[in-house]
């Protein structure tokens, strides 16, 4: 059950986008998350999944595997989509008891689903296509300047690194304990609100000391190999661009002038 | 009345190329009261395959029965297979958490609806079984020793008062003082309550000694399903599963190798002393002190 969440997992498979530099995949998300926000015409968004489609043709990631990541969020898509289609104040279209639903209601509810379903997928894109270390070390190359400014860039990539680790183990361990309560008779899906938050005691208990057990030691084994931070370390396999590297920021740079481009020739095209 | 696998198929990660087959076509018949020893390496579908005796896990295909009712029908009640058959986990200590070990054991026959008296006095009489000292029952279960841990956490399960136990690597990371007192505590278990046990390991030597029957498992499939005696026989064939037969078996038949012909259908230490015994009388003599 809890295996399903693919949001956040990497897909192991060979792929250009697989082998591109971590940091030109974060920019590249940084700039399509942008793009998202900065676009307002149905031809900006069109654009926008063109690109999208493109770059998961050629991840080799497929695409079912990234629906089923969506599936977990949603519930928070349902929720913003309704939110937006009755709060929003504007011309009114229909009345569903007293709520109203209004022209412009409609329009941003839209928006919002499209812009969360692409933020979410494209994100995935990069954390399906990048190992968990290799998205720390290009996070914390790409974040290095903020040294100056006293940032302690290592200890939070190290930090990211840590958690990220720590989820798949987390999740497995939570089956676990939840298999071996169910062996004995629990149950965590009857009774009302208050029986189930109940319930989560037997689960969180054992949980909560096996994470401290957990971290205890890995605490022990970084000091027992004489771990003292980022100062003076250097990386097994450091961090170095490639033809396809610089040819990925150029594809990347042209999407955005696209995308800005594309709002101002056709602005016919502004929905609604 | 039994528990009765019939085609078990198990898939991991179905309809991705993550695909495993965990469990391929097993059937099985378990007949009540047998001792029965369920031996792979790690990653042969062991904890997989014991996890479908109580329904933790839906088989991909095939039907389980127990008792002769298919425990995936609609209306069976799971909780009321897994009071029946009970599973301790590997490393049960880590799924203990009430404040003491009392309450701890109480856990599963409350679950189960019963009223307190009834699940007071199962508790004590599982906290008995397992030879825990009376004055530990109030404590935290997170002061004890690791065995100690352990026992409470198979009362935990005890409790319930399974028909069929299953224990999952019991003796993981115990000493072996700890590990005899386990299978020594399993033994007796079974023999007062005369109820089915299955017993997981990777280890020949834990299970050599007491079980009646034992299924070997490799790749997902049973390999050899017989008892102890013939199953070591294979001792070849075992080897390149990596696994291995008891450390007697072993030593039988470097014996032979060297040239003595004894018997190497030997899995117990017993066996084996009266074996060598028989070859060189005067050893036997050297034991009585004669």
């Amino acid at each position: 059950m809890i295996r399903d969440i693919t949001l956040g997992q990497y897909y192991q498979t060979d792929s250009v986008v697989h082998r591109l530099d971590p940091r030109v995949k974060l920019m590249a998300t940084f700039v399509f998350i942008c793009s998202l926000f900065v676009v307002d015409q149905a031809v900006g968004y069109l654009v926008a999944v063109l690109f999208l489609a493109f770059a998961i043709r050629i991840s080799n990631v497929p695409f079912r595997f990234m629906v089923r990541g969506m599936k977990a969020i949603l519930f928070l898509l349902v929720i913003t989509f309704v939110f937006n289609l009755f709060l929003t104040p504007g011309e009114a279209v229909f009345q569903v008891w007293k709520l109203t639903v209004t022209r412009e209601g409609i329009s941003m509810a839209v928006k919002m689903a499209v812009r969360l379903s692409l933020l979410i997928i494209g994100s995935s894109v990069m954390t399906l296509t990048t190992t968990p270390n290799n998205l720390t070390d290009g996070l914390e190359r790409a974040m290095r300047p903020l040294q100056k400014l006293h940032v302690p860039v290592h200890e939070i990539a190290m930090m990211m690194s840590i958690a990220l680790r720590f989820i798949p183990i987390l999740l497995e361990e939570t089956d676990k304990i939840m298999k071996a309560q169910m062996a004995r008779g629990a149950s965590f899906d009857e009774g009302n609100l208050l029986q189930k938050a109940k319930s989560m005691v037997p689960l969180l208990v054992p949980l909560f000391i096996s994470a401290f057990r957990r971290a205890n030691d890995l605490a022990m084994a970084m000091e027992a190999r004489c771990y003292r931070g980022g100062d003076g370390r250097t990386k097994m396999k450091p961090l170095h661009y490639e033809k396809r590297d610089y040819a990925a920021y150029a594809v990347i740079v042209s999407y955005l002038a696209v995308c800005i481009a594309v709002g101002r020739i056709v602005p016919w095209a502004k929905i609604l | 009345m039994a528990l009765i696998l019939d085609h078990v198929t198990y898939e991991y990660g179905s309809g991705t190329k993550l695909l495993v087959r965990a469990l391929n076509d097993v059937s099985l018949v378990i007949p009540d009261g047998q001792f029965i020893g369920l031996i792979g390496h790690t990653g042969s579908g062991k904890s997989t395959l014991v996890q479908h005796l109580n329904g933790l896990l839906a088989p991909t295909s095939g039907n389980i029965y127990y008792n002769g009712e298919d425990i995936h029908d609609k209306d069976y009640s799971k909780k009321k297979l897994r009071s029946k058959v009970g599973l301790v986990f590997q490393y049960p200590e880590h799924q203990l958490f009430e404040t003491d070990v009392f309450t701890d054991v109480c856990f599963g026959p409350k679950n189960l609806g019963l009223d307190k008296k009834e699940t007071e006095l199962r508790a004590f009489e599982a906290l008995k079984q397992v030879g825990l000292p009376d004055d530990c029952f109030y404590q935290s279960p997170f002061d004890l020793s690791g065995g100690q841990k352990r026992r409470v956490a198979i009362a935990g399960v005890l409790a319930m008062k399974p028909e069929v136990l299953v224990l999952d690597e019991p003796t993981a990371g115990l000493d072996p003082k700890g590990r005899d007192e386990i299978l020594d505590l399993v033994t007796s278990i079974r023999r007062e309550r005369r109820i089915t046990v299955i017993l997981v390991s990777h280890s020949m030597d834990d299970v050599a000694e007491y079980v009646d029957r034992i299924l070997v498992m490799n790749k997902g499939s049973i390999c050899y399903d017989d008892e102890p005696k013939k199953v070591f026989a294979h001792k070849v064939e075992l080897e390149a599963m990596g696994l291995s037969a008891p450390q007697v078996t072993d030593m039988m038949y470097e014996l032979k190798k060297a040239g003595w012909a004894v018997d190497t259908a030997v899995t117990t230490i017993e066996e084996a002393k009266r074996e060598i015994c028989r070859f060189f009388p005067a050893l036997a003599g050297l034991e009585t002190g004669k």
